[in-house]
Formats: C-alpha cells, sequence, structure tokens
C-alpha cells in the first residue's frame, strides 16, 4: 500500500499489506495473518528444493543490482564444511529510496522468517542484520521482535523443532553509506573501516570472517516467504512487461508529488501510472521536469522518458535509466538541475571511502566544478572537464560509489545542458556564493 | 579478564578516567563476544556502548576499548574516525541530526536547518549551543526521503519537520 496513503486500486500488495498495522509487529499479530507459515514449510524442504524455487520464482535482487537471488543462493558450497553465513543488507541509504525502513518497522517477522528461511537455504546458522545506525526505531522493532521469534521457536537452536538452528544477530551501523555495498558491509561486520575489497573472490567463495557468505536486501528476503507459501508459478505470474521482471516492487516516492510514500506494484506497471494515479501527480500549477527512478545512483530521467516507461528492469533500461532500488526522485519545473546535481556530486563526495583515486578525487573534483558553475564562475570548458572525469570515474575502482556520481552528471549535461550554459553565460544569478 | 583489564589500566591511566566496560556493560560485551567470531568484530557495538554511557568517544575510552578487544588504539581510532555517528569530541545534550540531501532539499530542508540553528541558538552547524542544551549537524540521507525533512534528535526520530514546527519539537528537549 501507499504508506502512509490508503491502498490504490492499480498497487498489487503482497510485502506492503500489513504497513500501519501495529498488530502485524507482534508474533502473535504475525502468525494470526498467515506468518511463519512459509518458515515451517521451508524447514520441512531440502536445501535444493528451496533454491529451485527461488529461482523458479525468478525473483531478483531488490537492492539494486537486479541479480537474480536463487542463482546468487546456489552459489554457496553445496557441502557446510566451514561456517556459512547470511547477510540481510538493511543500511538503506540510497538517497530517494526509503522501504527496507517500512519493512522492519511494520512487518518486522516478515524479514526475521524470510531471514530464516534463506539462512536455512544456503545452510548458514547464523544470520546478520547491518541496520543502519540512524535507523533507532526500527532497530527496536526488529530487536523486539527477533526476541519474541526466538522465545516461540521460530528461531534458535531448533527451528519449530525440527532440528534446524538458526541465530540472528542485529548488527548497527555507525553513519557510512558506503557501507551498502556489500563488501563494506562484511568488512563493517569484522569491526573494520567500511571499504569495499576487490572481488574476486566473490562473497560465496569468501565472504564476512572469509567464510562462504550470501547477502540480499531486505526487500528480497521479506519477499520470499511469499513465493514458500503461494508457490514460484504465483510470483512469476506477477508480471506485465518483461518475463525477466517478476513479482512486486516497492516503489519509494518522494520529491514533488502530491503523496509521496511506498506503492507496492507489479513488475512492468507503466511508470506513468505510479506518477500520476498513485502519487497524485505535481503540486498544482506545476509540471514535472525530471526524474530520477531508482535511488540517486541512477542516470536522470527526462519527463518524457519517465511517462513512457514500463516500470521493470528492462523498461527503465529500454529508456536510458536503471530501476535500481525503485527510489523515486521526482522534481517539477521549479527545480534547479544545476543545483541538484551539485548536491547528489556532493553526497557522493561526502561518502567516498577515499580508497581509489578516481573516486576520491573525481567526486571531489566534480563537486567544486559544479560549485563553481554555480557560483556564476563557470567556464564552456567544463562540460568536457566534467565529462572526462565522469569517465575516468565509470568502471575503474573497487566498488561503483564513483560510477554513482558520475551518472547523474552525464545524464544531467546531456539532458539539461541548457541550464548549465545559463549559469555560464551569467544569464542566472548565481546559486552559490563564490568561494 | 580481569587480568587483561588490568594491563589496559595502565595504558590509560589518565587521572580521573572511569573505564566504561566493568560491570553490567562488561557482561553485555562477554554477550557479545559469543554473537561474532572475533573480539574485533564487536568492536562497532563497543564503541556505540562507550557513546552511549559517555556521550562521546574520548582518546582514553580509545585505549581502553583496544584493551578489551585486543587491538590498537591506532587502529581503534581509524575505526573510530570513519563512521559519523561516532562523536570524536563533546556535544550539546541533545544532538541534532537533519537531513539536506536532494531529495528533502527540493522540499525545504534548507529553511528547517536555518529555523534549528535560530531557535537552538547555535548559529552555525556543528557548534553547540551557549547552554550546552543542542547541537545541530546537518547529515546526509536519513533514509525517510518520502516524510521531508526527517530530523534525529538524540534517538527520537522525527518526520516532516516544517520551519514552522521547529519551536515545538525542541520544547520537548530541556
Amino acid at each position: 500500500m501507499g504508506y502512509p496513503h490508503p491502498s490504490h486500486p492499480k498497487e498489487t500488495v503482497v510485502l506492503s499489506k500489513y504497513f500501519g498495522d501495529p498488530e502485524a509487529r507482534s508474533y502473535a499479530g504475525w502468525v494470526k495473518r498467515g506468518g511463519y507459515e512459509a518458515l515451517r514449510k521451508a524447514v520441512g524442504m531440502s536445501r535444493e528444493a528451496l533454491i529451485e524455487e527461488v529461482k523458479a520464482s525468478g525473483l531478483r535482487g531488490r537492492g539494486g543490482a537486479g541479480f537474480p537471488t536463487g542463482l546468487k543462493w546456489s552459489f554457496m558450497p553445496k557441502e557446510v564444511v566451514k561456517p556459512h553465513y547470511l547477510v540481510c543488507n538493511a543500511d538503506e541509504s540510497e538517497p530517494g529510496t526509503f522501504k527496507d525502513r517500512e519493512i522492519m518497522r511494520w512487518t518486522p517477522h516478515q524479514l526475521i522468517e524470510g531471514c530464516a528461511i534463506a539462512a536455512y537455504a544456503i545452510g548458514a546458522t547464523r544470520c546478520y542484520i547491518y541496520i543502519r545506525g540512524e535507523f533507532t526505531e526500527p532497530w527496536q522493532v526488529m530487536r523486539a521482535a527477533v526476541g519474541e521469534a526466538l522465545a516461540n521457536g521460530a528461531l534458535g537452536d531448533n527451528v519449530f523443532g525440527s532440528g534446524t538452528r538458526i541465530e540472528m544477530v542485529l548488527h548497527r551501523g555507525a553513519g557510512a553509506y558506503i557501507c551498502g555495498e556489500e563488501t563494506a558491509m562484511m568488512n563493517s561486520i569484522e569491526g573494520k573501516r567500511g571499504n569495499p575489497r576487490i572481488k574476486p573472490p566473490f562473497p560465496a567463495v569468501a565472504g564476512v570472517f572469509g567464510m562462504p557468505t550470501t547477502i540480499n536486501n531486505v526487500e528480497t528476503l521479506a519477499a520470499v516467504p511469499h513465493i514458500i507459501t503461494r508457490g514460484a508459478e504465483w510470483y512469476k505470474s506477477l508480471c506485465l512487461g518483461n518475463p525477466k521482471s517478476t513479482g512486486t516492487k516497492l516503489v519509494s516516492v518522494c520529491g514533488h508529488v502530491q503523496r509521496p510514500g511506498n506503492y507496492e506494484v507489479t513488475m512492468g506497471t507503466p511508470m506513468r501510472d505510479i506518477l500520476y494515479d498513485m502519487c497524485g501527480g505535481p503540486p498544482p500549477g506545476r509540471t514535472f521536469k525530471a526524474v530520477i527512478p531508482g535511488g540517486s545512483s541512477v542516470p536522470i530521467m527526462t519527463r518524457e522518458e519517465a511517462e513512457e516507461a514500463l516500470f521493470d528492469y528492462e523498461g527503465v533500461v529500454a529508456k536510458g535509466s536503471m530501476l535500481g532500488s525503485a527510489g523515486m526522485i521526482v522534481m517539477d519545473d521549479s527545480t534547479d538541475m544545476v543545483y541538484q546535481i551539485w548536491r547528489l556530486a556532493r553526497f557522493y563526495a561526502h561518502e567516498s571511502c577515499a580508497q581509489c583515486t578516481q573516486c576520491r578525487e573525481g567526486t571531489a573534483w566534480t563537486t567544486k566544478i559544479l560549485e563553481r558553475i554555480l557560483a556564476g564562475n563557470g567556464k564552456q570548458a567544463d562540460f568536457q572537464l566534467l565529462l572526462d572525469l565522469s569517465e575516468n570515474m565509470t568502471g575503474k575502482t573497487i566498488c561503483v560509489l564513483s560510477d554513482s556520481c558520475a551518472a547523474p552528471v552525464v545524464s544531467g549535461i546531456q539532458k539539461f545542458r541548457s541550464e548549465f550554459e545559463a549559469y555560464i553565460a551569467r544569464a542566472r544569478e548565481p546559486a552559490l556564493a563564490a568561494v | 579478564m580481569s587480568a587483561a583489564h588490568g594491563a589496559g589500566a595502565d595504558t590509560h591511566s589518565e587521572a580521573g578516567y572511569e573505564p566504561v566496560f566493568v560491570g553490567g556493560t562488561r557482561k553485555e560485551l562477554e554477550q557479545l563476544f559469543t554473537q561474532y567470531p572475533t573480539k574485533q568484530a564487536c568492536l562497532l557495538p563497543a564503541l556505540w556502548m562507550v557513546q552511549e554511557a559517555r556521550g562521546w568517544i574520548a582518546e582514553p575510552a580509545i585505549h581502553e576499548v583496544a584493551d578489551v578487544l585486543e587491538l590498537t588504539p591506532a587502529y581503534v581510532k581509524g575505526v573510530v574516525t570513519f563512521y559519523t555517528m561516532y562523536h570524536t569530541h563533546p556535544v550539546g545534550r541533545h544532538f541534532i541530526q537533519v537531513c539536506t540531501t536532494s531529495p528533502c532539499n527540493i522540499c525545504g530542508a534548507e529553511a528547517v536547518v536555518e529555523a534549528l540553528l535560530r531557535e537552538t541558538g547555535c548559529g552555525e552547524l556543528g557548534a553547540t549551543s551557549p547552554d550546552g542544551r543542542f547541537t545541530v549537524i546537518e547529515v546526509e540521507c536519513l533514509g525517510a526521503c518520502g516524510f521531508a525533512t526527517p530530523i534525529l534528535v538524540d534517538d527520537d526520530f522525527i518526520e516532516s519537520v516544517t520551519p514552522e514546527k521547529v519551536p515545538g519539537i525542541l520544547q520537548r528537549y530541556a
């Protein structure tokens, strides 16, 4: 449902059904709503059968990369000769994205159940849930829920009498966007600075504490119980566009819309329906100018591109961007695009872990050049300079943080060049004081 | 444990430093040791415990954490300074974090920052008000973009803050 708004008829409500329902937070309340049936069923199945079911469902990673979940699970060693770990990525920090927060706040047991099933499927007896430090309320809710699940036998040494052992540990982050990157997260759990690691080795071979590890996003894991209960065929049938994108997706919509919130849609839903019907369109008297559809790390779309796109992994790519985390930042015609692109570049400069030169220097210089343009001191040569920098920041670093900084800069120059030109020609009042 | 702790006491023997990891806090830390295969992995939670107890992470506390986790102080300091939520200097009684990343920026976060700086008396970002009551900082995305502008006052996450709401919110914090 479009929390905090009532459900819209064009939504397909699966994961978000109980958002805003405080009773669903408790173990008893969750069981009353059909909770933990999937885990009971799962621990009676073989690990292989579970992985096959998730593979068949077409579920793909909801954190941003869209990697097939069942396939990721199948990379874990078949025999458990050393400890296997599951890590749940609840470090939701991508600007524009606020869906995992609602899953944890309202339906903590949905996530715990998904984690428990995934842990069993990959042969892990311990799951670390990495929750960003700023999420104080989700932390409290999750802590209470893990305690209740343990007291009721859904976790612990003998899950529902099956002999399966699953332990869940909540790990609190401490303010670092980069820890949402899976290898940085593993370092952070190990008590290190959150610097991403070079891959290979991939986590399934040598992950957290050097052991085979699978890392999944909150929303991905929360979808798993529904797949186990209702079947892969049902999940696969939730598809309006491309058969490679199945199921439902939580879309966090923020910025210049009348009803910002979390909407759950079937993959392939027209973006126009999300923007105009569910979110109520732009504020009165305004029109949309731009949409960043997948969290701040993806290319900016023009209004026309957004209005024509189908909302799934392939549909958004076809219109020049990426689905990412489906955190949609909507900007109307009052928005200064140069200023907002500078603000995003500043975000990446602040969050760079500074390991790789291209990122450490590139994000900082991109920010400074944009500052110069906004202060009225830009030059024509700055376009090429920004594009050259972005080129050197794409595909050349350990992780994709610097690529993410380049995405809004390159797409911004391509699609909103006249706004940059206006500052450079001093046809527009400087937005920042000269440094 | 007690031997290791005794040895630690020498290395952080700054006058008046009271160790954090004693009594219940020590037990809590030992409970943490069972949840991770290494002591090093308890570093982030241990630093949270220090900040909870002391309000910030001072140099002698870094030494104490290093001792109890069998790490070097330099290593611990490297980790402390990587993460923005650990305070390496004292802050006001109430610590206010306000989100100003793009989604909040386009919805008026800058006006919220101005109102907070004015009403708390902090005057500028990062400064503590003269009465010691508040410190206000600007932070990157708090992950509640649909509820612009969110702020965190200590552990209280407050959504949809506008400049008009600021005085009423601040009244709740003595």
